[in-house]
């Protein structure tokens, strides 16, 4: 082998040898020049805890990175994707066994050697060279709506991408040249290669060339394959390709409580808060050392945008940019070579504040990312940054007032928090205690502010009481003492405000004595289950009616109205957030004659109704309305009956409806007012209220 | 520049009952806040402030109580708060509201003077007769500054939606409309941060008002009743569908010179 490179082996340095050689060190030495560079921000970051439960860690990254888990919810990307990792997993290790036997020929990989590991790398590359031609022609042919990069990114986003895919069809090449025109170990001849794979018909197409030829074949793929390797290396992490380094640690430190809003600062308790000087994020430096660590693994597939509300509607939000405008930032700021500079407020330079209000924490993109790169929190954090500094639009200040003088959204007075339940007849049939003074039960019926106080959602809170009622719960409410959850106050950055309506309600409910808490709010039920700490277990209304149903406390009628069609709309903080699908379903499909279909966004993948809480008083920059879309959806899926389990997805999606111009065409319905209709009375009713038979649902 | 804005605690009284009591509200179920017009004025001057440079400081005449809403406008950013506070000021009408700034406002230094332009219980009264009695000039209901030395450019609406500018000299005193900025968010947090500023109590010696000028005594507006009147007759009710209803509704204004 020797022989055929005499003519250029005039000193060491130049040798063969000498020369890949002096490729691994200067690649390595940059390699960890850049990696030692980005990970600065990281080291003067905030504080995040991502170090505990290691068990569970791993078993995401076993799931999600090596198994690709959520890859396939894209079909065809998906399986391309897997389809590239698997190999570049196979080919990592003949990549380093090659690298180091062009300095130590005779090592050999331990494990991954022998035939059969040789004709499996030689599929891979084969398989990734492929995968590369097809995804380098769907960016350049077909052009996916979700790759494409908003203007003020410019064109170069999309060359990068490419480019990238080019140099891995490359080293592939560079790979199979090797293995094509590589020497068995014992007798000089060929080492065999698979068939009808890349380095298969490479050597076909090199069968001509003399032993020299096939030598000198060898070297310059041993070249082009280390000066291809190193250049992705130092590449990768200018770009949407980094993840390839990152993805392992992004999953392994990702969030694991759904649900869940992070600290202002993690390690601070809450009654030293006063002592944090700024709350939330207002420069790079303020978000945490994960949060950085997912803007670097973003590959920028644009999926989250793709199943982002607010996006659809037209808001001027994309998660995506929301992590593509923080690294461009990190890149320019923290530049691989020299000074950093990084002070910025990022609201007002790379994000606006409509950007940042924009966002209803459904959660559709977090559920989405592959990488688990998350948003709501860095979207809150953004938010409690906007807060601190007094940036909150005119149209949330109001409520936020009314929040914190009053306890509701509405400004309404305390007193009148149980009126609700004191209406002429629904008092005598259903008559609800305060718990108060002695007053006990064992269950809380959690009512919060909009089913308090608002007229159309009241009904909500009457049906849920009767459908208690009928399932022999022992229960109360707290009437006048209960506050706001404060759940959509956290989510909007006002961390103080919150604190105190958790601090308020927690003592009103331990006070309370009561053993469980159900209610019909998804949002009160979140912030009770997760913001809340030491409360008596919670319960929404939908997994209280289907124990009810399966351990036959209630019973259903036969659905009178036979022309409905229903499909049910899971609100984000049932669903994605607390991953309640199948209870509403089961209860709804217990009616019997119900007619169920389901929309193509259902589950956890539930398109959003457009927010509530708080995001009710909001008005957005939008092009169309959320509810709008959402309905469309029902009506896309042959439904004419949308049944939710949330006061403001019915408030969201009754207003769509007459905005759609669907109004003779559909209705929307809450989950406890439709069981409440269908309800087999165990007590006897007043005549008016025994009209069940003939009433059509949604009426 | 030195900026004075004078303030008030109002009742919030947007979702609140109303029970009457004589010559005034129930007020145990309410909730106070800062006139809505005066925190437009503050947010105006911490504006001009962080454009060139000076203080902000924020004034009221009552009782304790009224240190909740300064404490707010400190949170905001205001430099200094002053609370003037006596027996004697109770039952003060609105020449004795002037009566005790006036005084306050000739004891110091300032370049303007801010108001609301009126209380959402008041009577807009306090801002021109101030003027009045210190004789400076007085801009009313204004929804634009702009500052050029000791000159402003101050405009306002005219009804009919065209705009008036006016240039006035420093010191004058200005009465504030809303909607001139966003005011700022200030959430528990700030008021909290601002706990321990210690707020100025100055009595009627430290202001040197006369006691027969000011309260209840000098009081030449007395109110005599108060109640909700009876609601009138001739508001016509609609019962259409939405559409017929918009549509009658943009004919109802035509016919009354509304569109054009």
């Amino acid at each position: 082998m020797v022989g055929a490179f005499s003519a250029i082996s005039a000193s060491p340095l130049l040798s063969p040898e000498g020369l890949i050689a002096s490729i691994h060190v200067i690649g390595i030495i940059l390699f960890i020049y850049v990696i030692v560079r980005r990970m600065q921000p990281l080291l003067h970051a905030q504080s995040d805890c991502r170090f505990d439960r290691p068990v569970e860690r791993l078993k995401r990254v076993g799931k999600y990175w090596l198994g690709q888990w959520r890859h396939p919810r894209y079909r065809f990307a998906g399986l391309l994707h897997v389809l590239i990792f698997a190999g570049f997993l196979l080919l990592a290790a003949r990549a380093f066994s090659l690298l180091i036997k062009t300095v130590a020929q005779e090592f050999e990989m331990p494990v991954l050697s022998g035939r059969s590991y040789d004709i499996l790398t030689d599929y891979a590359a084969t398989a990734v060279f492929a995968c590369m031609i097809v995804a380098i022609v769907r960016r350049v042919v077909f052009k996916p709506a979700r790759y494409q990069a908003p203007a003020e990114f410019g064109k170069w986003r999309s060359v990068d991408a490419v480019i990238l895919l080019v140099a891995i069809a490359v080293l592939m090449l560079a790979d199979s040249v090797v293995a094509a025109t590589t020497l068995a170990k014992n007798d000089g001849s060929l080492q065999a290669v698979a068939m009808y794979s890349l380095p298969w018909l490479l050597r076909q197409l090199m069968q001509s060339n003399t032993a020299g030829g096939l030598a000198n074949a060898n070297f310059a793929g041993n070249v082009l394959h280390a000066v291809t390797f190193y250049f992705l290396l130092c590449y990768r992490p200018f770009g949407i390709q980094f993840h390839v380094e990152t993805s392992l640690f992004t999953i392994y430190f990702s969030k694991l409580d759904r649900g869940t809003v992070k600290p202002v600062r993690w390690g601070v308790r809450e009654e030293n808060l006063d002592q944090v000087k700024t709350f939330g994020v207002k420069t790079f430096q303020d978000f945490t050392w994960k949060h950085m660590l997912d803007f670097y693994s973003c590959a920028d597939c644009g999926r989250c945008a793709e199943q982002c509300p607010a996006h659809a509607a037209g808001r001027p939000l994309a998660p995506r940019s929301l992590t593509i405008k923080a690294r461009d930032y990190a890149f320019r700021h923290y530049p691989v070579f020299g000074k950093f500079n990084n002070s910025h407020a990022l609201v007002g330079t790379i994000y606006s504040e409509d950007e940042i209000w924009s966002c209803t924490t459904c959660g559709a993109c977090e559920e989405e990312c592959p990488l688990f790169v998350e948003y709501i929190d860095k979207i809150v954090d953004l938010r409690r940054g906007l807060i601190d500094d007094g940036k909150v639009p005119q149209s949330l200040q109001k409520p936020l007032k009314a929040l914190e003088s009053r306890g509701n959204l509405y400004g309404k007075l305390e007193k009148k928090r149980a009126d609700w339940a004191k209406t002429g007849e629904f008092k005598e049939e259903c008559p609800i205690r305060i718990l108060n003074n002695g007053t006990r039960a064992e269950t809380l019926y959690f009512v919060d502010s909009t089913i308090s106080y608002d007229e159309r959602m009241q009904a909500i809170g009457r049906a849920s009481a009767r459908i208690l009622q009928a399932s022999g719960e022992d229960f109360g409410i707290l009437g006048a003492a209960e506050k706001d959850s404060g759940h959509e106050v956290r989510r909007f950055g006002e961390e103080t405000l919150f604190i105190a309506l958790r601090d308020h309600n927690t003592d009103a409910i331990h006070r309370s004595g009561v053993k469980r808490i159900i209610t019909s709010d998804p949002h009160a039920f979140n912030a009770l289950r997760h913001d809340y700490k030491d409360l008596p277990p919670v319960e929404h209304i939908t997994e209280a009616v289907a124990r009810a149903v399966s351990e036959r406390r209630i019973h259903l009628r036969p659905l009178s109205d036979d022309t409905r069609v229903f499909a049910y709309h899971d609100p984000c903080y049932l669903g994605r957030h607390n991953q309640v699908y199948e209870d509403p379903r089961a209860v709804l499909d217990a009616i019997p004659g119900l007619k169920r279909v389901e929309m193509k966004h259902s589950k956890d993948r539930s398109f959003c109704c457009g927010g509530g809480g708080l995001m009710l008083f909001y008005e957005p920059k939008e092009e169309r309305r959320i509810g709008v879309l959402r309905v469309r959806m029902a009506a896309e899926a042959g439904a004419n009956a949308i049944v939710t389990a949330c006061p403001f997805c019915l408030a969201n999606l009754e207003d769509a409806i007459k905005t759609a111009g669907l109004k003779e065409k559909m209705t929307a319905i809450d989950f406890a007012e439709l069981v409440d209709q269908q309800l087999v009375p165990k007590i006897p009713r007043k005549d008016s209220e025994m009209q069940y038979e003939t009433a059509s649902v949604g009426d | 520049m030195e900026i004075l804005v004078c303030v008030r605690r109002v009742p919030d009284t947007s979702e609140n009952e109303i029970e009457l009591e004589g010559t005034d509200i129930a007020r145990d179920e309410l909730v106070y806040s800062i006139n809505e017009p005066d925190n437009y004025a503050v947010e105006e001057a911490l504006q001009i402030r962080d454009r060139v440079g000076g203080t902000v400081t924020v004034v009221t005449v009552g009782g304790e109580d009224e240190e909740e809403v300064l404490r707010r406008e400190l949170a905001m950013g205001a430099n200094r708060a002053v609370l003037l506070s006596d027996e004697c000021f109770t039952g003060s009408d609105g020449r004795g509201i002037a009566t005790i700034l006036k005084k306050f406002v000739e004891k110091e230094k300032f370049d303007l003077i801010l108001t609301g332009v009126q209380a959402e219980d008041g009577a807009a009264q306090v801002g021109g007769m101030l003027a009045a009695m210190l004789d400076l000039p007085f801009a009313s209901l204004v929804n634009s500054i702009e500052v050029n030395g000791r000159k402003l450019k101050v405009s306002r609406e005219i009804e009919g939606g065209n705009k008036e500018v006016n240039e006035i000299e420093l010191p004058c005193v200005l009465s504030i409309q809303t909607g001139i900025n966003e005011p700022r968010y200030v959430g528990m947090r700030g008021i909290r941060q601002v706990a321990s500023v210690p707020i100025a109590t100055l009595g009627v010696s430290e202001v040197a008002a006369n006691t027969d000028s000011v309260g209840s005594k000098a009081a030449k507006v007395v109110r005599i009743d108060y109640f909700v009147p009876v609601q009138g007759h001739g508001a016509e009710i609609l019962r259409g569908s939405r559409e017929e209803n918009a549509e009658k509704v943009v004919e109802l204004i035509a016919a009354r010179g509304g569109l054009r």
